[in-house]
């Protein structure tokens, strides 16, 4: 898209600000909401509140209850309405609070925000964004640590992205809010806080439909996203450091548009490949991943590709979370598993 | 452990099938009160048929609810257990609720519910346990006639109108399904739903909208622009009463009333009610929630001194069924059996095995390949290895 611009083009004179993940987001947002009247982000708590997170925190004062609009507490209205106002000429973004409350205006997402386009063959699109915090690892209460992001992979007409660092979240926020698609933006909640980075201060946007190689590795490529990525890089400097290992970490960003090309590309290169995602194994993202390996690179593989993923059962309550979610100790084992077969 | 280990309440009102006397009750003002806030029937209004024993025992699960929640939050504040939804100001209507119902009726409550579930025989133990991270605290003993609690909002509306509806087609009309939900959860799709689907089948269920005046940051005033809630019923045809939510007694009377017009409806009455019990949310919304990001401090005012535990221990104390000896013997009971249920929940153990238990009857063989590479892992790396890694 002509509108992108990365922030590594604009050379080393950018001037960059140190934020959390949440706080970039934040960025993101009002930067966009600055910089085109028809944007209004609109949700739960989202006004007054800044958020239950505090995503949204301060927008209200600053581009008043106009643009930044706390609703009743409906999900389906919520992004049935965004409907609406995305045909009336307004660009909303939508926040479900969870992921996991967003269930009842999954109905307005698939059956109609993914295919107002083709069903009026062309005649109308929807330029929304739908935010969801998602992923577990912060000991909430049930319901609040889903992953469901397969389920809306799943709907052509949406697009689907997820950051794993403060400057991919502010990028991939603008080129939602710019894209004249239905985009849902899924946040890693876990990562909110978790770390700062520099962050360019100025208005910038990361490509939808392109994963970024978070470090370069010969031996293996591990394909992740979101809330997984922290880990995987964990594990790799790891392996790196005690054998010698080099593990290739792509961050797919963009889980709908996959980005096919690196990752039949990094698979090419290593000959084996894991998948790490937090979601149940089964009919998970990384199934379509293996997959795809299989149609574009299957003759490249020395290794069957493993999945390591959550289990095929509700996310537990906290006490159980470690053993749920795909830690440190499971990716390397998965690692090694393939690197050795 | 026994999930089930607080001596069950024995306050239940007998089943009459008969009008109570409290029907009578006529609202002072537009919401039905017994109760002054100096603990004083009201001119007009009577005393509900419950004994001094019954009145005593809902003092004392009024005072336990008050230090459940106070202990509740401490334990979040030491990392004992997690998120925490306090209901300081929300007891008197959670109790005087559960008071009203049967054994044999169902209650189908929310995250905030915990009193109203322990009126009706859960045990603090089990509710703490959940709130430690396991979810054996769902699990509710088998003679307690109660669903876990619901966190997504409105959900259960619906499902508690379809239980209601399974009693009576099955010819059990002596139950009845009392549903809460907060005054967020009336902007949902599923209340709505919900409410007309009993009023079409015209099922044994009572509604409760524990309005406390904010869903986290919102107003009620901005969640809907109609004036009341109770006024959503007439949408539906069925009965809505506004109850003073922070007078025991008062709600205890429009709950009894509701109950017995579930079981046994008179000629042309129908069955289903919903009540708008007005009250207010004194603490945050959660331990993770800061009201004072959307709240005044003195919001409040007005509705402070109208602390239900308060209010029926005037009442009491100028009836002479509470003394400063009994009262004095209550508290140190509910020390103790919140220390009990403190120790119980905190000697619950679990096993990663449960994360694949109980998703269908029996695991899937996938589910015992995946309990089976965790075991093995669990075997060589131990537990700790399981800590996160790079955060
Ligand atoms: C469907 C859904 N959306 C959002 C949430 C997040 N959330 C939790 S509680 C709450 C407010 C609920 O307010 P209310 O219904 O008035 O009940 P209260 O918490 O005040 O008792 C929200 C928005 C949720 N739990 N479920």
């Amino acid at each position: 898209m002509s509108t992108t611009t990365t922030p590594s083009e604009q050379g080393a004179e950018t001037e960059t600000e140190p934020l959390s993940l949440v706080e970039a987001v934040r960025d993101g947002l009002a930067g966009e909401l600055a910089r085109d009247d028809s944007v209004v982000v609109l949700g739960e708590d989202v006004g007054t509140n800044g958020g239950v997170f505090r995503a949204t925190e301060h927008l209200q004062d600053e581009f008043g209850p106009q643009r930044v609009i706390d609703t009743p507490l409906a999900e389906s209205a919520i992004v049935g309405s965004s409907i609406g106002l995305a045909l009336s000429g307004m660009r909303p973004v939508a926040e479900m609070q969870f992921m996991g409350f967003a269930s009842p205006a999954y109905d307005q997402l698939v059956s109609h925000a993914a295919r107002m386009r083709s069903r009026t063959h062309g005649q109308y699109t929807l330029p929304m964004v739908v935010r969801m915090p998602y992923g577990g690892g912060i000991s909430a209460p049930e319901h609040h640590s889903e992953s469901r992001e397969a389920a809306y992979v799943h709907e052509p007409g949406l697009k689907v992205v997820t950051p794993s660092t403060p400057t991919d979240a502010k990028g991939l926020i603008a080129a939602a809010i710019r894209d004249p698609d239905p985009v849902i933006v899924l946040e890693p909640k876990r990562l909110y806080r978790a770390f700062r980075e520099d962050v360019p201060t100025e208005s910038y946007t990361t490509p939808i439909g392109e994963a970024s190689i978070r470090r370069e590795g010969e031996d293996l490529s591990l394909f992740t996203w979101g809330s997984s990525t922290q880990p995987a890089l964990a594990v790799a400097d790891e392996l790196a450091a005690e054998r010698g290992i080099e593990v290739e970490v792509v961050d797919l960003r963009s889980l709908s548009p996959l980005d096919i090309e690196t990752i039949t590309d990094s698979v090419r290169k290593t000959g084996r490949a894991v998948v790490v995602h937090e979601a149940p194994k089964t009919a998970g993202v990384g199934a379509e991943i293996v997959a795809t390996i299989n149609e574009e690179a299957l003759y490249s593989l020395e290794a069957p590709v493993t999945r390591v993923t959550g289990l095929d059962a509700p996310v537990p309550l906290h006490s159980l979370e470690d053993f749920y979610l795909p830690q440190a100790l499971r990716i390397r084992e998965g690692v090694l598993e393939t690197v050795e077969a | 452990m026994s999930t089930h280990d607080d001596p069950k309440p024995t306050h239940r009102p007998q089943p009459t099938g008969q009008r109570d006397a409290e029907e009578t009750a006529s609202p002072p003002e537009d919401m039905v009160q017994v109760l002054s806030t100096d603990g004083e029937i009201l001119p007009g209004a009577e005393r509900p048929n419950l004994s001094d024993e019954q009145l005593l025992e809902m003092y004392e699960e009024l005072v336990l609810a008050r230090r459940f929640d106070e202990r509740a939050t401490g334990l979040q504040r030491q990392g004992r257990i997690s998120t925490y939804a306090p209901m300081a100001g929300q007891e008197g209507s959670q109790v005087a609720t559960s008071f009203a119902l049967e054994d044999e009726d169902w209650l189908v409550p929310t995250y905030r519910d915990h009193a109203a579930k322990h009126a009706h025989g859960r045990s603090y133990a089990s509710l703490l346990s959940h709130l430690r991270g396991y979810r054996e605290g769902y699990a509710v003993p088998d003679d307690v006639n109660a669903l876990p609690e619901y966190i997504p909002i409105g959900t259960q509306v619906p499902q508690a109108m379809g239980l209601a509806w399974g009693f009576s087609m099955q010819g059990e009309h002596d139950r009845a399904v009392l549903c809460h939900f907060g005054d967020g959860a009336t902007s949902t799709g599923d209340f709505h739903e919900g409410l007309n689907f009993a009023g079409v089948y015209d099922v044994p269920a009572i509604f409760v909208c524990n309005n406390n005046q904010w869903a986290i940051s919102m107003p009620v005033e901005a969640q809907t622009a109609s004036e009341t809630i109770v006024q959503k019923a007439a949408a539906y045809g069925i009965e809505g009463v506004r109850v003073d939510g922070t007078d025991p007694l008062a709600v205890y009377a429009v709950t009894r009333a509701a109950v017995r017009k579930a079981k046994h409806p008179a000629e042309g009455e129908r069955r289903p009610t919903l009540i708008e019990s007005c009250q207010y949310r004194l603490g945050p919304h959660s331990t993770a929630d800061d009201p004072s990001a959307y709240r005044d401090e003195d919001d409040a005012s007005g509705w402070e001194e109208r602390d239900p535990v308060e209010r029926l221990e005037r009442y009491l104390y100028r009836e002479e069924i509470l003394d400063d000896e009994t009262a004095e013997s209550i508290k140190d009971d509910v020390e103790d059996c919140l220390e009990l249920a403190v120790e119980r929940a905190e000697a619950v153990e679990t096993d990663p095995g449960r994360i694949v238990e109980h998703v269908y009857e029996e695991p899937t063989d996938r589910l015992r390949e995946q309990l089976s590479d965790l075991a093995e892992l669990r075997e060589r790396h131990g537990d700790e290895a399981f800590g996160e890694v790079g955060e």
